[in-house]
Order: structure tokens, then C-alpha cells, then sequence
């Protein structure tokens, strides 16, 4: 079929505007391609994740965990009186931000067991300043994140080890200030605290 | 030669402005849907999704001073923000308004162990690599790209997430940094030395603007 000049004219003119409307914004295919994203739903896997769990009796690389004292804190089963590396003014910053995050909600700031959840209803748990917690070992606290503590919730899947040795170290030096007598004051502080 | 002339002389006029409509109409009704589809409407800013529990962030965060690494744990290490496993909000809702018929969906996700299916509220197009450790590490502050979501009973979205708004940030990038550690306050008060903190933090976080050029294709079409 031969259409006339003018006609053909118009006919692409026509097609042209169509055209047009197909870039007004077509955000199909390549807005979701076939791959997943983290924690997108799944038809693929039985149990409808994408992300998948670790298979049982398998272990990640670099997830071998040997060193007893570090992972679990604890030796032949005895909660470890020491710390696996050396405490720092860095590690105690970073436990102090770890502890306002994670342990503040209940445990309270200064770790008196008076936190904002616990006002809402949660059981409350023992201050940090009594005698018993005191004298409890670093290994102690390390196993109560690690492992839970009756009614408070298991940390390990949210605190990697080092943070928990961390704020473990924190606790401990919260211990040490809320408990602070004058004699352990520096001389030099002393006197300013005095001309106060 | 003689021009024939069958009907009264104004029709020329009218079939010259009926092309006009038709051209003028189809291209107008072009930008006028170009517009349509760019809007922050379409984009579906401000407008809450319906989630499976109306997890009020107000609630959660003004209310009881939770702060947002508690549940998006992974937030400054990797790419992804994540949303919390039910297993954290069970940690306190185990005890608190445990038999609350809104929490119900939470407990019985927990117990069975199957996922909670809560809709996105932000989700970038497949074909845009965006990263968010880099922005935390760099002082970019949730409260810039996500809006007062303290204040949200349900989060809504608060920007377009289209291309102009990266970029309007990415080129102004220094005008948008703040101390890392308060990218998570979300009341923070911008103190007098502004301009010159700015500039110190430009250079302690190596925010070089000339050197290193973040508008580039590459960076977020990878
Ligand atoms: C959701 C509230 C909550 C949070 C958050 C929380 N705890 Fe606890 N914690 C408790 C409660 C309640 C107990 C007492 C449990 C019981 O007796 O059943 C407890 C007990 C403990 C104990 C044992 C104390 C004792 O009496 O022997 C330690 C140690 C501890 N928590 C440390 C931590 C640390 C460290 C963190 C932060 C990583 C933390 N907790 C976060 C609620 C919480
Ligand atoms: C008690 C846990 C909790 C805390 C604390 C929390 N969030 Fe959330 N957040 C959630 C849950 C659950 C969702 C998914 C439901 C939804 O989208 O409303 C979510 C969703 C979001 C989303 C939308 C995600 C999407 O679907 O695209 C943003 C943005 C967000 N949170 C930002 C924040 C910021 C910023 C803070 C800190 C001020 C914060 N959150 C604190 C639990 C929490
Ligand atoms: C740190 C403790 C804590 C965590 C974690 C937490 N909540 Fe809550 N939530 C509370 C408290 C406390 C209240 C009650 C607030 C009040 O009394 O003012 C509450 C209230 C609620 C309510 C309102 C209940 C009602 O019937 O009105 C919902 C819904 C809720 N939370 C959902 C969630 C979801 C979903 C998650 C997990 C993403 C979550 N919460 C995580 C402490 C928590
Ligand atoms: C530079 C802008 C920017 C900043 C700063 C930012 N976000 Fe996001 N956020 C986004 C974008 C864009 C997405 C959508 C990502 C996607 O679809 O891949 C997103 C998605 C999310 C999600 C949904 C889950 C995910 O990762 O896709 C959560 C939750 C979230 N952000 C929380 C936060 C929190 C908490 C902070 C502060 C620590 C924060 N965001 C800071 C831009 C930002
Ligand atoms: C509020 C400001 C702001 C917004 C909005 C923003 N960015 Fe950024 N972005 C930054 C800053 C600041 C950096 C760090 C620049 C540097 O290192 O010099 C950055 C870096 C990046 C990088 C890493 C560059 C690299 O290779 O190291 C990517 C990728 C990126 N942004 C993607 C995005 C995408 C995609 C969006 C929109 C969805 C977005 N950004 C929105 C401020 C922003
Ligand atoms: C800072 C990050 C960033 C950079 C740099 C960037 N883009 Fe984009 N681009 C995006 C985002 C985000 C979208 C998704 C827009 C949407 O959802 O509508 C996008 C979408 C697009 C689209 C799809 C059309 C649309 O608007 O939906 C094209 C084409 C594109 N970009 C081309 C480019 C080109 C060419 C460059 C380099 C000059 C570039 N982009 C640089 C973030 C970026």
C-alpha cells in the first residue's frame, strides 16, 4: 500500500508522539531485575527468605572460634577473671557508647537498674553497685550478653565479641566510680574539690 | 490560477487551530505526564504505607529514648540498614503489653519462626548502588535524607529518591556533614561555628570535593 506524501507525513508525526509517551516514565524491568536484595521475600526457598541461615554443623569462614577465653569468656567452663586484651581509653569510649545503646534501656545509664523500660513494666534487674555484681568476674558479665540472663534477651547475634569485652569494661569502671571514696581522689583534684 | 473556495474563509482559521490543539494538546499532555510521574506524589512521599504492625518509631524513640542502633544494628557497617528480627522486639515485648492484640503478629512471627513482612517504605531502583556506611562514617545524619522520623507513628518518606536529589546533596556535599557522632541525634542544634566546623570535618574525614568527583555515573549506576 502506497499512502500519500502527507498522510505518510502525519503518520510518523503520530508515531513520533506516541514515542514520546513511552518516556514519560516506564520503570519496569530493570527497576526489579532477577536478583535479591537483603531480607527481600523469596518464592524460590520453603521458607519464603532470601536470606538464607547457616546450615547446621557448618562454620563460616573466619568464624572457627578457638579461642576460648575471647568467645565465651569463660576457661574449662569457669567464668575468666581477666580481660582477652588490654583495656584502653578507646575500648572504654567505645563501651560506653555500646552501653548507652544496648544496656541503658533497662539497665539505666549509670547501671543502677532503673532504665526507661524497666519504668515501663519490664522486670527490673539488680543494680550493677551491689557487692555480689561488684565482685563478679569480667567473664560473668561477658556471658550474661552472650548467653542471656533469665528474663533479659540474648546479644550475641547483635554485639560482635570485641564490643562485648568492651562494654564489659565500661561496667566495670562504672563500678569503680559509683563507688568512689575521697582517698581515691588525686591529691592534686582534691584541693579543687575542696576550693569548691 | 484561482483558489477555490467552498466554505466561509474562517474555516482555514479553524482547521489551522485545530492542528494547533492537536500538536499543542499531545505535547502538552506529554509534559504534563512526564510531570505527573516525577512528582513527589507518584513517588509516594509523605503517604504511610499499611504495615503488619503499627510499629510507631515516635513511640519508640521520643517516647522511650531508644536509639536507632538498637534495632537497625548494621547501619554503620554495611550497606544495608536492616530491619529488626522479630527476636528484638520479642526481647522486650516478652514482658511488655505481651498480650496486646497489635503485638500479636510480632509474638506469633517469633514463635513459628516465620518472617514479618513489613513493606518498604524506601527502596531504590535495582539498577542504583546506594551504600550506607559510607554516609554515617562520612556525618551525613539519618535526620537529612529520612526526615524527623522520631516524630513518625508510621514512617512515611520523606524524599523523592530520585536522581536530582543524590545529586543535589552530592554536590553541596560539604554543606550536609555534621560530627559522626551525632549522626544519630536527631535533635541536633547546629552550633555558631558552623562554617568552620564544616570546614575541619571536610578535612578530618577526607571529604575531598575537589579530587574525588561523587557525581560521576559510575559511582551509583555500578
Ligand atoms: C530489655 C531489658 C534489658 C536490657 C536491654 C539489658 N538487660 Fe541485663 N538484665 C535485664 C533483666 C530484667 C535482668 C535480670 C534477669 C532475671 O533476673 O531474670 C538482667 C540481668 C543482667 C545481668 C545479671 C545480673 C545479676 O543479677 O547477676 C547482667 C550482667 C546484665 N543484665 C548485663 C547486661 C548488659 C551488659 C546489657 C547490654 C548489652 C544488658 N544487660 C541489657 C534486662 C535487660
Ligand atoms: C525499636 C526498634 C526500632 C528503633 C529504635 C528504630 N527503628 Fe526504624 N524501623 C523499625 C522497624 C520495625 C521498621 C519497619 C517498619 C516500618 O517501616 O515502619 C523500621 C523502619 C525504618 C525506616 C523505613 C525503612 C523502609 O522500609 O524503607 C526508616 C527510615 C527508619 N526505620 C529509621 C529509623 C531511625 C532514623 C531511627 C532512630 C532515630 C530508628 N529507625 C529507630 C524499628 C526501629
Ligand atoms: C527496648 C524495649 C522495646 C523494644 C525492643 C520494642 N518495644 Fe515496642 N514498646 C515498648 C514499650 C515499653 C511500649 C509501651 C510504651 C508505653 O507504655 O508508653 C511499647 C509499645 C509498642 C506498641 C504499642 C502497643 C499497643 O498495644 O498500643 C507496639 C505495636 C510495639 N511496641 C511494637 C514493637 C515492635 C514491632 C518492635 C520490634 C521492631 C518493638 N515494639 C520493639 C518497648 C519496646
Ligand atoms: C544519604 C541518605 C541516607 C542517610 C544519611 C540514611 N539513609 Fe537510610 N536509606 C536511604 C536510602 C536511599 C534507602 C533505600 C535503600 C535501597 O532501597 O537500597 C534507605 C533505606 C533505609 C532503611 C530500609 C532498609 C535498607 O537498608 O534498605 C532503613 C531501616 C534506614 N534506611 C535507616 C537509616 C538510619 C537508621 C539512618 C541513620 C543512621 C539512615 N538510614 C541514614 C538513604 C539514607
Ligand atoms: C544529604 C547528603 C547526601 C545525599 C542525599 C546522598 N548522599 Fe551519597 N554521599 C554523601 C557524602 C557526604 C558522601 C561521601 C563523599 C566523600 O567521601 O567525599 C557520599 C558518598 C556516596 C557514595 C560512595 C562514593 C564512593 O565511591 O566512595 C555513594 C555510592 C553514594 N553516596 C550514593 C548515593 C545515592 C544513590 C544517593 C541517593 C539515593 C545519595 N548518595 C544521596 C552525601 C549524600
Ligand atoms: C548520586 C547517585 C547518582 C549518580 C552520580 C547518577 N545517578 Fe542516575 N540515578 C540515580 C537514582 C537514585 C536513580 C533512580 C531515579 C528514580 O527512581 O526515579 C537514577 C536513575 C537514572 C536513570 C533512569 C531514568 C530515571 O530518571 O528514572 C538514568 C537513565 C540515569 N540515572 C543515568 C545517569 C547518568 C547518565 C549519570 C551520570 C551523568 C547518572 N545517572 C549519575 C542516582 C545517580
Amino acid at each position: 500500500m502506497q499512502l500519500k506524501p502527507q498522510l505518510s507525513k502525519l503518520f510518523k508525526f503520530c508515531a513520533l508522539v506516541c514515542l514520546l509517551f513511552v518516556m514519560t516514565g516506564c520503570r519496569f524491568n530493570m527497576r526489579d531485575q532477577p536478583r535479591y536484595e537483603a531480607l527481600e521475600g523469596s518464592a524460590f526457598f520453603e521458607d519464603g527468605r532470601a536470606s538464607r541461615q547457616m546450615i547446621e554443623d557448618t562454620v563460616a569462614r573466619d568464624n572457627l572460634r578457638t579461642d576460648e577465653h575471647f568467645y565465651t569468656g569463660q576457661i574449662d567452663g569457669v567464668p575468666v577473671e581477666t580481660f582477652p586484651f588490654p583495656v584502653t581509653k578507646e575500648v572504654l569510649t567505645r563501651g560506653q557508647q555500646r552501653f548507652d545503646i544496648f544496656c541503658a534501656p533497662c539497665h539505666g545509664r549509670i547501671g543502677d537498674g532503673n532504665g526507661m523500660i524497666v519504668q515501663r513494666g519490664f522486670k527490673q534487674p539488680f543494680s550493677f553497685h551491689i557487692d555480689r555484681l561488684r565482685d563478679a568476674s569480667p567473664g560473668y558479665f561477658y556471658g550474661a550478653i552472650t548467653n542471656g540472663f533469665g528474663a533479659m534477651p540474648i546479644y550475641a547475634t547483635r554485639i560482635p565479641p570485641e564490643d562485648r569485652w568492651a562494654i564489659v569494661a565500661y561496667i566495670k569502671a562504672l563500678q569503680l566510680s559509683q563507688n568512689a571514696a575521697l582517698a581515691d581522689v588525686p591529691e592534686t583534684e582534691l584541693e579543687n574539690l575542696e576550693n569548691q | 490560477m484561482s483558489r477555490q473556495v467552498f466554505l466561509h474563509p474562517i474555516a482555514n482559521t479553524i482547521a489551522k487551530l485545530l492542528i494547533l490543539g492537536i500538536v499543542g494538546g499531545a505535547v502538552g499532555l506529554t509534559v504534563f505526564s512526564m510531570l505527573v510521574a516525577r512528582s513527589p506524589l507518584m513517588a509516594q512521599v509523605d503517604i504511610a504505607p499499611v504495615q503488619p504492625v503499627p510499629f510507631s518509631h515516635e513511640h519508640h524513640v521520643d517516647g522511650l529514648g531508644l536509639v536507632c542502633r538498637y534495632c537497625h544494628v548494621y547501619v554503620e557497617d554495611s550497606a544495608f540498614a536492616g530491619v529488626p528480627q522479630t527476636e528484638i522486639c520479642v526481647g522486650c515485648h516478652s514482658q511488655v503489653w505481651a498480650d496486646s492484640p497489635t503485638l500479636a503478629p510480632v509474638l506469633d512471627s517469633y514463635k513459628a519462626n516465620e518472617s514479618l513482612e513489613w513493606n518498604r517504605v524506601y527502596d531504590l531502583p535495582d539498577y542504583v548502588y546506594f551504600n550506607h556506611s559510607i554516609h554515617i562514617n562520612k556525618g551525613v545524619a539519618c535526620v537529612s535524607c529520612h526526615g524527623q522520623v522520631n516524630e513518625m507513628p508510621i514512617v512515611r518518606k520523606q524524599s523523592t529518591l530520585h536522581m536530582d536529589w543524590c545529586l543535589d546533596c552530592h554536590r553541596n556535599r560539604e554543606d550536609n556533614i555534621r560530627p559522626r557522632s551525632e549522626v544519630f541525634d536527631m535533635h541536633w542544634e547546629a552550633p555558631e561555628d558552623l562554617e568552620a566546623l564544616r570546614q575541619r570535618l571536610v578535612e578530618d574525614y577526607h571529604v575531598d570535593v575537589e579530587q574525588f568527583n561523587i557525581t560521576d555515573c559510575s559511582i551509583c549506576h555500578r
